[in-house]
């Protein structure tokens, strides 16, 4: 064990905030696939209805609203690294807008399934199944806009800078993490139980 | 009024009329249900599967706390060793290997006789003349149902000797497990589903049960009783089983006090008004053994002793203080016994 | 002053001192503060091994009045009511409230030592998961206080520490007290999972310089296994606790079987989370042995890279034996046969870990100083639980052994026999490094033998009960079964069990104060914690270390014969 002389430079250790943030995306994913599983298995138990074929339909325009949303957190961490704040906070409010008319299209979907469809989380085990998904699903949304609206407040704060990209881009991690799993949640949901 | 009369007594000249006392005493009790004393085919067969892992478990023992203790005698540290370190010894392939090829083979061998053991077991063909029995586990009773004979009583199960019996298993509230050791592995009891077991047992007796998945406060109490009879005999009590409930005039204030109070909500007695479904059915109580899932054996004065207040005898037991009064307890104690 | 102590040492000059703002210094106050606030992974270590030893009391103390109130049929000690409370609290305790603390809290205090950093990776998310561990234990007990249970004023959770549905449904478990097990569970996995995340970043990414993942401790190689079992596995519980949640609160169907939904799937969740977690228990009972018997066997472990590779197997093994648990809930074949098969699997890499540190004991010299007593005990007892564990795996076998005490026996084998057995030796072992000063010998094997003899006294027997077709979790028992030897067998057990602890707990109140003073090495060990001071400062290493193998104080020591030479 010799007292250090040698420069440190060949010694590369992984940035730990990537480290903390992949592995809580593993989490995640093991929390998320628990609900999927549970969806999958309970695909036409329903012993009463409504029906998914009844009463679901494709929500498109919310999955391009948010499948977007991953294109412009990638334009905002771009003009990021340019040092451009403006547009990065251009590209970041376009994402957290993004998000929330998913989130705004997602009530609206549920209103319709409550008020009009009937279809209440202890209707049957398909409402079951689906708010508790859909709705994990978005709490996700949720937390990840306050992520997002915090970031946004710091740039305007003036307390972001070029150096913290790679704060910025662990917060984009977790988006784009939510995204996945709303193309899984959309394949699971709306085209393999319907 | 005339039929039953008459029914009594065709019953009692037909000599299908046993007492509890005269079908069962002969037959040994075994309360030691011990798995390595099986009695019936599927118990022997796991008997059999289990020989071979616990002889290998055995050897294994042996061998590797034998070369433990070996190591630590000899390897232990002598005084004067202080100053020298032992020869450093980082690894090597080949005894690494050696030691993994060994208990590979021997695991492999051991899948290979669970998995035919499994087969052996689960998929047996029941034949067509099989008695089948369906299970019903409440809290803290068994609801027996003979489906093809149509009666049904509780946590005392009669099946043939040399014979196999189905078992269908159900449940009316949470999961309990059936587990007669020597006659059967357990098999879970599972609400909205229904599991199957089966046993072929080839010595008469009273096998204790108990239920072996933990469903509540009483899960200690919900014991029950398969008693493997001779055909004849089987047949007999099947024959007894099948009667509507024994009309005994010199009982009738018993009866009427069972009627007037609410225990016609929860009990059944085939014959008479009381048709509830969420106790144990009673149309043949007299000619069971014992009482509350084995709590007590059946005799006049526990009988008394659960009407007084079933929750002395079975804390947390769903059959609430009746508020009987004595003359109540004993009349309908009476009543009860004269239902065999 | 241990008889084997190193002369060498590796520092140049006495610690500094930090000094911070804050009340007097050694005032109670700043005692106070220094807890409260702290983000220094050797305080919060402690403190997390701390609270694991006062629930272990507090669940063993249940344990006893449970063996008290089984030691004599039909007894009437207890009420089943209370019984039930018990052995619920007693399981969900000594899983979640006492094996978990002391395994974060270890490798919280031991990782950043061993690979020369100095924290974690994230302090203050270390200080987070402590207190919201802490928050959720005391929440789970408040439940005696706070929950109006189903019979009346006060009562904690008595669904069996694995809740199967639909007992936890509200028709049958009416009152609050599930939910206070749910609630608690909730907080305490998130403990959980921030403490992986902060082990897996830590060992990833601060290892000192020329320490590549294969030069790491295989206690450090172990633990980061653990934490990515946690990652994977802790989830699946947080899951299946939500939909019950959801199911008491809100009328949800997951489990309810009445409107179609599954009792066995709540079996499948709960173990997909539950098997795993108990290799997340035991594995860390591996990292102490690891470390333990190499130095007491005064040679290298045996084989590091198969030992890194077994480990790894067993945890990707576990993670598809769980339905082990489920042989009786009436599966195919096929499903039978799947899990009877990967579990006999996870034994054979299992076994070669247990040939492993018997070659590493192989050709040396043996010294049989208290931890090297307890890891010696392991081998032993593990080597039981691993085969009655077998015999579980056959499923057949299992049709009359599972829900019996002959798996109440195995389990304590292995979680008694196994892990606390390694607990107690990783104290032993390094309270030098944590107090400076030395636990008492006798009392250590005054400690070993008697708590031995209670600990092989009260479970062995619980085999044989088992096999007489004794079930578990059974308030009472009758009489003429065969079982009322066993059981007595088994409660005076605990006496001796009761007194071995109590000379451990004296032995670490009074070797704080009279203990012999520790050096930095009292072993004559070879990783990096003994380079520095006991205890070490809070800055854990003066000037940052560089290795050149697994064992650098073995290099320091012997620069004739360094370890880099034959790795």
């Amino acid at each position: 064990m010799s007292t250090a002389a040698a420069s440190d430079s060949d010694w590369k250790l992984p940035s730990p905030r990537k480290t903390g943030v992949i592995c809580l995306l593993i989490a995640e994913t093991a929390l998320f696939s628990i609900f999927v599983v549970a969806y999958i298995y309970y695909i036409g138990r329903e012993l009463n209805p409504p029906f998914p074929s009844e009463v679901l339909k494709l929500p498109i325009l919310a999955t391009i609203c948010l499948l977007s949303s991953s294109g412009t957190i990638v334009m905002a961490e771009g003009a990021l690294k340019k040092g451009a704040i403006n547009g990065f906070r251009l590209w970041w409010g376009a994402t957290i807008f993004l998000a929330l008319v998913f989130l705004l299209f997602t009530a609206f979907e549920w209103r319709e399934l409550i008020v009009e469809d009937g279809l209440y989380i202890s209707t049957n085990v398909f409402g079951t199944t689906f708010y508790s998904l859909v709705g994990l699903h978005a709490t996700h949304v949720v937390i990840g806009s306050l992520l997002l609206l915090s970031v946004l407040i710091f740039s305007f704060a003036g307390k972001l800078q070029k150096q913290h990209h790679e704060h910025v881009e662990m917060v984009s991690w977790y988006w784009h993490f939510v995204d996945a799993v709303w193309i899984v949640v959309f394949l699971v949901v709306y085209i393999i139980g319907r | 009024m005339q039929l039953s009369f008459l029914g009594v007594a065709i019953a009692f000249f037909s000599g299908g009329h046993l007492s509890a006392a005269q079908q069962t005493s002969d037959l040994p009790l075994r309360s030691f249900q011990n798995i390595f004393d099986p009695l019936s085919t599927p118990a022997k067969m796991i008997h059999e599967s289990s020989l071979l892992v616990l002889i290998v478990s055995a050897v294994i023992f042996v061998v590797v706390s034998g070369l433990m203790a070996y190591a630590i005698w000899k390897f232990r540290a002598r005084p004067g060793q202080d100053d020298k370190e032992p020869a450093q010894v980082y690894g090597s392939i080949q005894i690494e290997m050696a030691w993994a090829v060994i208990p590979i083979i021997i695991t492999v061998l051991l899948i290979l006789v669970t998995a035919r053991s499994i087969g052996e077991i689960q998929n047996v063909e029941i034949p067509e003349d099989a008695e089948r029995i369906r299970l019903v586990g409440h809290q803290w009773w068994w609801e027996v149902h003979y489906p093809e004979h149509g009666f049904v009583t509780a946590n005392e199960i009669h099946v043939p000797v040399d014979e196999i019996t189905h078992f269908e298993l159900q449940s009316a509230d949470v999961i309990h497990s059936f587990w007669v050791p020597q006659l059967a592995g357990k098999t879970d009891c599972i609400p909205n589903r229904t599991n199957e077991t089966w046993i072929e047992p080839f010595e008469t007796g009273i096998y204790l049960g108990n239920c072996a998945e933990y469903c509540g406060t009483q899960h200690a109490g919900m014991r029950l009783r398969v008693i493997v009879q001779s055909r004849e005999a089987y047949d007999a009590w099947v024959a007894n089983q099948k009667k509507p409930a024994v009309e005994d005039p010199t009982v009738a204030a018993g009866k009427l006090a069972f009627e007037k109070t609410s225990c016609v909500n929860c009990h059944r007695m085939d014959g008479t008004l009381a048709k509830g479904v969420f106790g144990p059915d009673l149309t043949h109580l007299a000619s069971r053994q014992t009482i509350a899932a084995g709590e007590a054996p059946l005799n006049p004065e526990s009988l008394r002793e659960w009407l007084r207040d079933p929750q002395t005898m079975k804390p947390g037991a769903l059959m609430p203080d009746m508020k009987l009064t004595p003359q109540e307890v004993n009349d309908i104690a009476d009543y009860l016994m004269t239902l065999k | 002053m241990g008889e084997h102590a190193s002369t060498a040492t590796y520092r140049d000059v006495e610690p500094t001192v930090i000094t911070r703002p804050g009340a007097e210094p050694g005032s109670r106050t700043r005692i106070f503060q220094d807890l409260v606030f702290t983000v220094d992974h050797k305080k919060l270590g402690l403190m997390y091994i701390g609270a694991g030893l006062i629930f272990f009391v507090v669940a063993g103390l249940m344990a006893a009045m449970i063996r008290m109130q089984l030691a004599i049929p039909n007894n009437t000690f207890l009420e089943p009511e209370v019984f039930n409370r018990f052995f619920t609290m007693h399981g969900t305790a000594m899983v979640f409230f006492v094996g978990m603390p002391i395994i974060t809290g270890m490798a919280n205090y031991l990782v950043p030592l061993m690979i020369g950093a100095r924290d974690m990776a994230f302090p203050r998310l270390n200080a987070f998961g402590f207190w919201i561990f802490l928050f959720g234990a005391l929440l789970m007990y408040f439940s005696y206080l706070g929950a109006p249970g189903l019979y009346g004023a006060g009562s904690a959770p008595d669904v069996g520490w694995f809740a199967y549905s639909p007992l936890t449904a509200q028709a049958f478990s009416r009152g609050h007290s599930t939910d206070y097990w749910i609630l608690s569970l909730l907080l305490t996995g998130i403990g959980s999972i921030t403490a992986a995340i902060n082990i897996i970043a830590t060992t990833f990414c601060f290892r000192c310089k020329g320490m590549t993942l294969g030069k790491m401790p295989l206690f450090v190689w172990l633990m980061i296994v653990v934490a990515f079992l946690i990652l994977i596995a802790l989830s699946p519980l947080s899951a299946c606790q939500i939909m019950l949640l959801l199911d008491r609160f809100l009328g949800a169907n997951f489990f309810d079987t009445q409107q179609g939904g599954s009792a066995v799937l709540w079996q499948h969740f709960f173990w997909i989370f539950g098997h795993p977690e108990v290799y997340i228990l035991i594995l860390p009972g591996f990292a102490v042995a690891s470390e333990i018997i190499p130095v007491f066997s005064r040679k290298p472990i045996f084989g590091y890279p198969v030992m890194v590779a077994a480990s790894v197997m067993i945890a990707f093994l576990s993670l598809g034996v769980w339905a082990h648990h489920m042989f009786a809930v009436g599966m195919t074949s096929m499903g039978n046969t799947f899990f009877a098969t990967s579990t006999l699997l996870v034994a054979v890499p299992t076994g070669i870990k247990i040939f492993n540190w018997l070659g590493t004991m192989w050709g040396g010299q043996l010294r049989f100083e208290v931890p090297m007593l307890f890891c010696l005990a392991f081998l032993f007892q593990f080597l039981i639980a691993g085969l009655t564990g077998v015999m579980l795996a056959i499923a057949p076998f299992d049709w009359q052994l599972s829900d019996s005490y002959f798996v109440v026996a195995h389990f304590h084998y292995v979680l008694i026999g196994g892990l606390l057995f390694t607990i107690f030796a990783a104290v032993y072992y390094w309270y030098p490094k944590a107090f400076g000063r030395m636990l008492d010998k006798r009392m250590g094997l005054l400690h070993f033998w008697i708590f031995m003899i209670g600990f092989h006294l009260t479970f062995f027997p619980q085999h044989i009960s088992g096999m007489l077709g004794m079930p578990r979790r059974y308030y009472t028992y009758d009489a003429g079964r065969g079982w009322d030897t066993w059981n007595l067998m088994s409660s005076i057990g605990v006496i001796f069990q009761a007194i071995g602890l109590s000379f451990f707990v004296f032995n670490l109140i009074w070797s704080y104060f009279k203990g012999a003073k520790a050096g930095d090495d009292p072993w004559d060990a070879w990783t990096l914690e003994w380079a520095t001071s006991s205890p070490p400062a809070e800055y854990n290493f003066e000037k940052a270390p560089e290795v050149k193998s697994r064992r650098p104080l073995w290099d320091l020591k012997h620069p004739d014969d360094p370890d880099w030479k034959h790795e």
